[in-house]
Parts: structure tokens; C-alpha cells; sequence
């Protein structure tokens, strides 16, 4: 059963991922999206990470897609019309250079590769135990530093954004367009 | 892909398929103008590697990839929320989020 599945979610992730390029309205682009993250979860979850699925679901095509949707709705942009300058020349370079990462991706897979030693946490033995429970116990004995770091990478982005979204006056900061 | 018809997917499939995301990522930051757009695909680069580390972490036997998912997942949060920000206010000052028509620095 679970190639079916495999194949099934990679069609609805490559096709969602696709149509995010190709889609000329952001809003589409930003539903396809969540799609995408959502097969994404349902992989993780043929992988034995029920946990990380979880939390793909919750934290990218719940909170992250929603400040998404939500600048796309406060600048109200309309469809891309995709002039601008150079146009067919910018597209036929993106997908040119593409097409040379695509070569090089072949190239990598296509050759021969091993795994790396073994660990001691086969899927069974996580799962007797749970997989909340097993990341848990890694995130805080092994892990623990880059745990705090992350909790001040998180405070540093708060402290940012309210930053950043303050409004400048007039005196200091960017001008103002005209 | 004689697997299809097994019962387990082989590991390559997996990554076969996170390089296949990635290079989507690669080809939308370079085709769009859209800074948003341009945006979502760094999201996409950043869940098909999120994808390869869980993949290496199921096959090897080991959670540590899933730690490193959960640490790339908070920084992904962060840098939206700045990243964001920092849009509204070129939308603010230029009135326009296509990066072609910021273009203040040209000389």
C-alpha cells in the first residue's frame, strides 16, 4: 500500500509546487501551496514522523500560510501581468538555469551512493516509546543549545517585524514616495 | 520502479523527489518578478530539503534528522515574519512588490 500512497502524494506535491510557479494570481499560488505542505505532511507521515507531519500542517499551512494570505490581501495586488523589463529574456534564463540544476540533479542521483552507519532508533523502537516523545528527549538532552538558540532567532524576528512595521516619521528613516 | 508494486518505497524515490521540489523553488525564485511569489518559493526549497532530512532520518534509523526539521521549521517562522515585513514596507515606500521596479539603487 504504501507506494500508492508515496506516488500519490509526490503527484499532488510536484503538481501544487508547479502550479505555484505557474500561477498568475498570488492567491491561487498561496492556496496551492498549502496543498503542497499538505501531501508534504502526508509523506512525512509514510516516513514514521507523525509528529513533524503535525506540525507541518499546524505551523507552515496554518500559521505561515496565513501571514501569507494575509500581505497578499493588505497590499490587494491583482494578477500578475508579468511585463516588466527583460521579460522573455529573465523567463528563458530562470528556466535554462533550471534545466542545467535538473542536469546536475540527474547526474548526482544517477551515480552511485551509500548510506552513511546506522543509528540505534529503528521505526519499531520509536514507536514504542512514541515519536512526541523520542524527538522530546533529543530536543532537550542532545539538543538542548540549539533549542535556546532558536527560541532567540524566534525573539529576534519578533523584535523585527514590530520594527520594521512602525511607522517612520518623517524626520528619520526611508522617504516617503512621492 | 519495480517497487510500485511492493511494499516499501526505496529511499532514492524520496529523494528523487525532494530534488524535484527544490529545483520548482529554484525555477520560481528565478522566472517570477513577484516578491511574494518569490517568497513561497524559498518556502518550497526549504520542505524539499526539510524532506530529505526526514527521509535520511527514517532510513538511517535515527531522530536526529527530525530534530534538525524542527529547527528549520522555526527558522522558516522567523524569516517569514521578517521577510514579510520588510515587503509591506517596499510596497509602502514604492508602491509596487515586483523586484524589477525597485530599481533605486540603478545608476
Amino acid at each position: 500500500m504504501t507506494p500508492i500512497f508515496f506516488l500519490l502524494f509526490a503527484a499532488v506535491a510536484v503538481f501544487s509546487a508547479l502550479m505555484v510557479v505557474l500561477q498568475r494570481n498570488p492567491v491561487a499560488s498561496a492556496l496551492y501551496l498549502v496543498l503542497s505542505f499538505c501531501s508534504l505532511a502526508g509523506l512525512y507521515v509514510l516516513l514514521h514522523a507523525p509528529f513533524l507531519a503535525a506540525v507541518q500542517v499546524i505551523v507552515y499551512a496554518g500559521a505561515i500560510m496565513v501571514l501569507f494570505l494575509f500581505v497578499i490581501m493588505l497590499l490587494n495586488l491583482r494578477k500578475d501581468v508579468e511585463a516588466g523589463v527583460h521579460r522573455t529574456a529573465r523567463q528563458l534564463f530562470g528556466w535554462l538555469l533550471g534545466l542545467v540544476l535538473a542536469a546536475q540533479l540527474y547526474l548526482l542521483l544517477r551515480a552511485p551512493w551509500g548510506l552513511g552507519p546506522q543509528g540505534q532508533e529503528p521505526a519499531e523502537a520509536v514507536q514504542a516509546v512514541g515519536n512526541t516523545q523520542a524527538i522530546g528527549l533529543r530536543l532537550y538532552t542532545d539538543y538542548l543549545l540549539p533549542f535556546e538558540v532558536t527560541s532567540i532567532v524566534l525573539l529576534v524576528a519578533i523584535v523585527g517585524a514590530v520594527v520594521l512595521s512602525l511607522r517612520q516619521g518623517k524626520h528619520e528613516g526611508i522617504e516617503e514616495a512621492p | 520502479m519495480s517497487w510500485v508494486l511492493g511494499d516499501s518505497v526505496p529511499m532514492t524515490a524520496y529523494i528523487t523527489l525532494s530534488a524535484v521540489l527544490f529545483l520548482l523553488g529554484v525555477v520560481g525564485v528565478l522566472v517570477r518578478r513577484n516578491a511574494i511569489i518569490i517568497f513561497m518559493s524559498i518556502e518550497l526549497m526549504l520542505n524539499a530539503a526539510n524532506l530529505a532530512l526526514v527521509t535520511f532520518a527514517s532510513f538511517l534509523n535515527q531522530t536526529a534528522g527530525q530534530v534538525f526539521v524542527f529547527f528549520v521549521m522555526a527558522v522558516a517562522a522567523a524569516e517569514v515574519a521578517v521577510g514579510l515585513a520588510i515587503i509591506v514596507n517596499v510596497f509602502r515606500a514604492r508602491q509596487t512588490v515586483y523586484v524589477d521596479e525597485v530599481n533605486l539603487l540603478k545608476g
